[in-house]
């Protein structure tokens, strides 16, 4: 035998491992949500950009956003967003464990002011972006 | 990558997950959404007032900041996605493409931000 140390036996594995159990499926649709996420953010900088490049640049950009191709994609982006949104506030308890006294406060408890500064923190943002 | 970074990687995307959290879905829904389609009242996305807008320095803070920690969230994420999908052996070439393109968009944000 040759001098070294043994390999360990890695069992090979299909990249197709995950499409095999609904949970493997759901954890893998919540890690491609940050892909739409970024992709939603890439194009809000490029519209950032255009804006600095003047109204006639800006105007093409918003008349790409009116394109039915641009309201499916922001649509479906809408819907893994908030995906990664509940999934992150309800991972919250397990980051966060709270005691008073000897009791446990309950998950719920710990969750609940995440989704209420949640729609505090949109309805603020939506006031200043269509109002302010 | 070295260990000793991990927890940088780490502290990024636990920031970046918390403003995709808060914040990402209406931004979503106000300039994907509501405007194309006419559902909330007056041209809000009109040139003059998102210029205006912008004109305010906590209002550029405010996009770096929403830009550039989800997009450490989405490298820190992408990253382990890759390796589980089996590419495993080319991990460190991985770390360096993902980590490598959150700072270039985070450095990009800064540039267009503030130029």
């Amino acid at each position: 035998m040759g001098s070294g140390t043994m390999k360990p036996y890695v069992r090979p594995m299909p990249a197709t491992w995950w499409l095999q159990r609904g949970p493997y499926v759901f954890f893998m649709l919540r890690e491609l949500t940050s892909v739409f996420v970024a992709a939603y953010l890439v194009l809000f900088l490029v519209m950032i950009d255009r804006l600095h490049q003047g109204p006639a640049a800006y105007q093409s950009f918003l008349e790409m956003l009116k394109s039915p191709l641009a309201i499916v994609f922001h649509v479906v982006a809408l819907a893994f967003a908030l995906f990664h949104t509940f999934t992150w506030f309800n991972l919250t308890p397990k980051a966060l464990v709270i005691r008073t006294g000897e009791k446990r406060v309950p998950p719920a408890a710990i969750i609940a002011p995440n989704y209420l500064a949640w729609i505090v923190i949109s309805v603020i943002i939506g006031w200043i972006v269509v109002k302010g | 990558m070295a260990k000793s970074n991990e927890p940088i990687w780490w502290s990024l995307f636990s920031a970046g997950g918390v403003v995709a959290a808060l914040l990402v879905p209406v931004h979503i829904f106000l300039t994907g959404i509501a405007w194309p389609l006419g559902i909330l009242p007056g041209d809000f996305l009109e040139f003059s007032r998102i210029h205006m807008l912008f004109a305010h320095p906590l209002v550029r803070l405010y996009c770096f900041i929403l830009i550039s920690l989800p997009l450490f969230h989405w490298a820190h994420r992408f990253r382990f996605t890759l390796v589980d999908l089996g590419l495993k052996r080319i991990h460190t070439l991985i770390a360096v493409l993902c980590y490598g393109s959150a700072i270039a968009g985070t450095i990009a944000a800064g540039v267009i931000l503030w130029s």
